[in-house]
């Protein structure tokens, strides 16, 4: 932020992106507050019911069984992806045509449409028609993953490895291409150890990118909705129902919508609370 | 020399472990849904292009591919254009209130989908632009805007100042440097926010699906309801599924090289 002009003018430059955000995020967030301290019979008739629905959603089992869910499939799709990706980024040749090859293949999962991620993925585990299903069970192992909550969990973790673990691989690669060949010419003179060089060269290299890559996986697993949705419905039973599955369920399905706007809200608020928690980290990261 | 032959093992395995659900889907796009209910094989045995035929001849299918790509294109050309200035504003200038604005704009690529998706119907039915692609486009910019700001705030303060201040010395104007000068030096950051603004409205669903009902339904949820209301007919789903990767793969070749840096928001 240093050796930047003061100049409100450049109010002018923001204002169009203002607008259209504000349209679209102002208007339904205060639909949202609106719905969440009132009740409804239908036909338009509101109540004012105060904080009743914010008490009811935060002290329902309900919620915090999703919000269990959704914090327990959240840290192990991190605990997962992260050093996967490290290790894979690691491993990955530095020059030549394969590089190209790589990211292409790396990327494509990153594109394509989240239901159809779950879709395909639904027929590659299929214990009977899919790949996957026929494979695990071939192996002596009883799984189906419409039937049984562990093998339904294994399933969505697998899928999202599978759908974003490049992200953390595309992004640290490019912070270890950011480092000079002289780096590591001059640890091998010292004769650092594989171990050393990581330490001290590679990981500090990719730190900054490392903090974007959480940041990211954070906030898109925390609000994954279309995959586990299409490829388990939630279930077998409420199992693999996560937080927006089951918001969706309130809201759209059983159209209770003062419970669902105050979840709605207090489920942005979590998001937003640990957003900024990281950015936070990020920003004074950048800084040093 | 162990370490070396290890080493390509890795990324080996993963792109493998990528490619065996995409194959799967191609396998069973080139089957009869009776061959895939009744035999399992890792290739088809009765190969046909039916599926395929039948999306590219049938409106109701490829009507879905058209208008996906329309929304795509208008979000994507919307959220850049006025990404562009504000991002320039944001890497030179300082203002009233300009780190906060950044951290609200950011805050709205983190609000979940789900938590609009009802309020989101209702608005654009208010103003009369339910089952429209502009609808989905616009919605699309609560997270792609703050996505394409960020990316080129990152690309453009990589940029020095010195450029800017030449160019007003040589007697430039403010747009005509932007236009003439400062964007061709940030093209290949414009390129990557577009290609991301195009990825995200791209995979999207739940705001797709939820703001349109017949004429700009879009292909994701054209296939979602097939599979609802005509049984299973999992051929046309794998084909219309397969389809939905190629925009994908053709895009990513032209970014490739820059995909990384998009992803770290400009900043690596």
């Amino acid at each position: 932020m240093n050796g930047k002009t003061s100049n409100p003018k450049a109010w002018l430059f923001v204002l169009p992106v203002v607008a259209l955000v504000a349209f679209n995020a102002l208007i339904p967030l205060m639909t949202v507050v609106n719905y969440s301290v009132q009740e409804t019979f239908g036909d338009n008739v509101f109540f004012w019911e105060g904080v009743k629905w914010f008490e009811q959603v935060l002290h329902s089992d309900r919620f915090h069984a999703s919000l269990g869910r959704q914090m327990t499939f959240t840290a192990i799709i991190l605990a997962i992806e992260v050093p996967l990706g490290i290790a894979i980024a690691l491993a990955m040749p530095r020059r030549g045509v394969w590089v190209s090859v790589c990211l292409v293949l790396m990327a494509l999962p990153l594109l394509i449409p989240w239901n159809v991620v779950g879709a395909m993925w639904n027929i590659f585990a299929l214990p009977d028609i899919g790949l996957l299903g026929r494979m695990i069970n071939g192996l002596g192992i009883d799984y189906n993953f419409t039937q049984q909550p562990i093998a339904a969990w294994f399933t969505t973790i697998l899928m999202d490895v599978w759908h974003w673990t490049s992200l953390v691989v595309l992004l640290c690669y490019a912070g270890l291409r950011s480092i000079p060949d002289a780096y590591y010419q001059a640890a091998k003179i010292d004769g650092a150890s594989g171990w050393a060089v990581f330490r001290h060269i590679q990981l500090p290299k990719m730190k900054r990118v490392l903090t974007i890559a959480i940041l990211l996986r954070f906030m898109d697993s925390f609000m994954i909705y279309t995959e586990p949705f299409v490829l388990t419905g939630g279930g077998p039973g409420n199992t693999t129902t996560f937080l927006s599955i089951d918001l969706v369920k309130i809201a759209l399905g059983q159209f209770d919508l003062g419970p669902a706007a105050a979840m709605s809200l207090i489920y942005f608020l979590i998001v937003l609370l640990l957003c900024w928690v990281f950015y936070t980290l990020m920003m004074r990261g950048e800084q040093q | 020399m162990t370490m070396a032959k290890v080493k390509w093992l890795a990324p080996t395995l993963y792109i493998v472990f990528l490619m065996l659900p995409i194959y799967w889907l191609l396998n069973m796009s080139f089957k009869t849904t009776n061959e895939i209910l009744n035999t399992f094989s890792l290739w088809p045995n009765e190969f046909t292009t039916d599926n395929y035929v039948k999306i590219f001849t049938d409106p109701t299918w490829y009507n879905g591919y058209f208008n996906s790509l329309t929304y795509v294109i208008i979000n994507t050309v919307i959220s850049v254009t006025v990404a562009l200035p504000a991002a320039y504003a944001f890497s030179r200038f300082r203002f009233l209130g300009d780190k906060h604005l950044f951290f609200w704009l950011l805050t709205n690529r983190m609000a979940p989908p789900a938590v609009f998706a009802l309020p989101f119907f209702q608005l654009y039915s208010a103003v009369g632009l339910f089952d429209t692609p502009i609808a989905v486009a616009l919605a699309h910019c609560l997270f792609n805007i703050p996505l394409a700001v960020w990316i080129l705030e990152g690309f453009m303060s990589g940029v020095p100042k010195q450029l800017d201040e030449t160019a007003y010395v040589d007697g430039y104007s403010f747009w005509r440097f932007f236009i003439r000068i400062f964007l061709p030096t940030i093209a290949a950051g414009i390129g990557v926010a577009m290609f991301f603004c195009f990825m995200f409205s791209w995979v999207e669903l739940l705001l797709a699906k939820t703001l349109t009902s017949v004429a700009a339904k879009p292909i994701a949820a054209t296939m979602t309801r097939t599979a609802s209301t005509a049984g299973y007919e999992l051929g046309l789903l794998a084909a219309a599924g397969t389809l939905t990767i190629v925009p994908g793969a053709f895009v990513i070749y032209f970014v490739r090289n820059y995909i990384a840096k998009g992803f770290a928001l400009g900043r690596v």
